[in-house]
């Protein structure tokens, strides 16, 4: 489902929240909208999900004008809508299993299709031991997968996620993404994010729109916009942005390869700046293959990591890594 | 105690009947007078506080009624009502006659706490509701009333505990039951045993109601 805006302005008493907006979200694509709060992102997902109608404006659903459908038709095209929230926003008089039953139930589904569904999607989100469990029992990412579930129930072809991960912590984030990437391709659907992390854009999104005070102020595939930003507001966005959490670890170690490595050096305090590696290398027959580093602070201390391989002629390697302990950096091997 | 001779004790049982009778059909007329209508204070109330399909102007009369009837002096309301509780019941005196003011003072009570518990349900489960494509009757009877259940719980607990208040003040103009027991035999024939024992009846009656509401509460809360 292709989704097209053309020139939407909402208005609240004297706030512009969104003015203006013209977007075209391509289908069966991931397309993020990012802006810090108050950019209007809210009120642009509540407009585009038929939530509220715009001031003036359109919105359009492949070749379907759908802004100015009467009540009851509106009320049937979000029954084909799926939508997550923040705050997961389950029902809490309701198991995982029967939350997930709601939008079948209001869409008049057969009881035993009901049921077998629910099996089915707890499957797709990972939670089948889950179904019998109150909302109160579940972390916030399975509640997020619960929710999941239920935006998917009645087969939408539109997904959106407004603020989906905000709540969530980072390696929860990254599940939940990859989760509804994995869910993106799998049923062909039309996803739009809306985020003010960076991170959700560049680990999941397509395509991104920047908002800022009610307005795109740009657009474009995630690439192009992270290799050139051109306004300010998106280079504020990129400034901030942490390295890929995924391959952070606890340490701090930024990990890039996938192979793991044999030796961790720690250089301590000033030793951090002096060209060890470099006069190793010189004085020895050996290849260092560095997979990962980081700097962390210990009390006033500075500290790096590095993970690495060393290989060449055995000896070589023995004598360089004396040699490496010799200059005050901690050596610490994996036995293989 | 001598005074209490097993026909004062025989009296004393069927009082307590005649409350439990007055109590129990009064809760259930005025929770389906008083349901409905808290229903509908809270959805045309303005969206900001919740209101699924506003109605200004009917919210606003119908909060008004609410309040003129709430106010309302329970004593001064049964003898206003003595006519309507005649069409109704054929008599405005006895028990079953004082079921009609009790269950009109009562439902703008249980109304309120209707809509009360309504609007404490998280805007965002409904806005979540509603984006399922639900109607707003789904919404009120599938979430609103599923949500605020244990809520809704605690106050009709409260409704049956002012009833039977309201039940033994119906007492004084000729509503029988136990307030009417304690009145015209410990009060007016000065026997203070027989109004003691009204009162303790009564006291039981409000601890065991309150007990069991709040385990009922508590036990839905268990499971969510």
């Amino acid at each position: 489902m292709q989704i097209t805006l053309k020139n939407l302005m909402r208005n609240y008493e004297n706030v512009h929240a969104v003015q203006d907006v013209s977007l075209s979200i391509p289908e069966n694509r991931i397309f993020g909208i990012i802006g810090l709060s108050g950019a209007g992102k809210s009120t642009l997902v509540r407009l585009v999900s038929l939530l509220e109608k715009p001031d003036s404006g359109e919105v359009w659903y492949d070749d379907m004008r759908v802004d100015n459908l009467p009540e009851k038709e509106i009320i049937q095209r979000r029954r084909h809508i799926g939508m997550i929230f923040q705050n997961f926003n389950l029902f809490s008089s309701r198991t995982a299993g029967q939350n997930i039953a709601y939008p079948m139930e209001i869409c008049k589904y057969q009881k035993d299709e009901i049921k077998s569904r629910v099996r089915e999607l707890l499957e797709l989100v990972g939670l089948s031991d889950r179904e019998n469990a109150p909302i109160s029992t579940l972390s916030g990412g399975q509640k997020q997968r619960i929710a999941i579930a239920r935006a998917l129930a009645c087969k939408p072809d539109i997904l959106f996620c407004d603020e989906a991960t905000s709540a969530l912590d980072p390696k929860t984030t990254q599940s939940i993404l990859s989760l509804i990437k994995d869910i993106q391709r799998k049923m062909n659907l039309t996803v739009v994010m809306i985020t003010h992390q960076m991170e959700v854009v560049r680990d999941a999104c397509d395509y991104v729109a920047v908002l800022s005070e009610g307005k795109v102020v740009e657009q474009g595939t995630v690439k192009d916009i992270f290799a050139q930003p051109k306004t300010n507001v998106t280079k504020e966005f990129l400034s901030h942005l942490t390295t890929n959490t995924a391959n952070v670890r606890d340490d701090g170690v930024v990990i890039w390869s996938d192979v793991p490595a044999r030796y961790t050096l720690r250089f301590l305090n000033d030793r951090v700046e002096t060209p060890v590696i470099s006069d190793i290398i010189r004085e020895f027959d050996v290849v260092f293959n560095i997979s990962g580093a980081g700097i962390q602070k210990v009390g006033d201390t500075k500290m790096g990591t590095m993970v690495c391989d060393i290989s060449g002629p055995e000896e070589a390697v023995k004598a360089a890594l004396e040699a490496i302990k010799e200059r005050g950096v901690i050596v610490e091997e994996v036995q293989a | 105690m001598k005074g209490l001779t097993p026909a004062i004790w025989k009296l004393i049982g069927q009082s307590t009947l005649q409350t439990l009778e007055m109590v129990s059909l009064s809760t259930l007329f005025s929770v389906l007078l008083g349901l409905p209508l808290g229903i509908l204070l809270c959805i045309t109330s303005p969206a900001s506080q919740g209101g699924i399909r506003p109605k200004p102007v009917l919210n606003e009369i119908l909060s008004r009624i609410v309040n003129i009837l709430r106010s309302f002096p329970f004593i001064i309301l049964i003898i206003v009502l003595f006519p309507l509780s005649r069409l109704i019941v054929g008599t405005a005196i006895g028990t079953k006659s004082t079921i009609v003011p009790l269950s009109i003072a009562a439902a703008p009570f249980v109304a309120r706490i209707v809509e009360t518990s309504l609007k404490e349900v998280d805007p965002g489960v409904i806005q979540a509701a509603r984006t399922m494509g639900s109607t707003n009757s789904q919404i009120v009877f599938k979430v609103l009333l599923p949500e605020a259940l244990p809520s809704l719980i605690s106050g009709l607990t409260l409704t049956i505990i002012n009833l039977i208040g309201y039940s033994a003040m119906a007492g004084a103009v000729g509503g029988g039951g136990l307030g009417d027991l304690a009145i015209r035999y410990g009060y007016q024939r000065f026997r203070p045993e027989v109004m003691a024992v009204a009162v303790i009846v009564i006291l039981v009656l409000v601890e065991v109601i309150q007990f069991i509401g709040n385990k009922i509460s508590a036990h839905m809360m268990a499971k969510r």
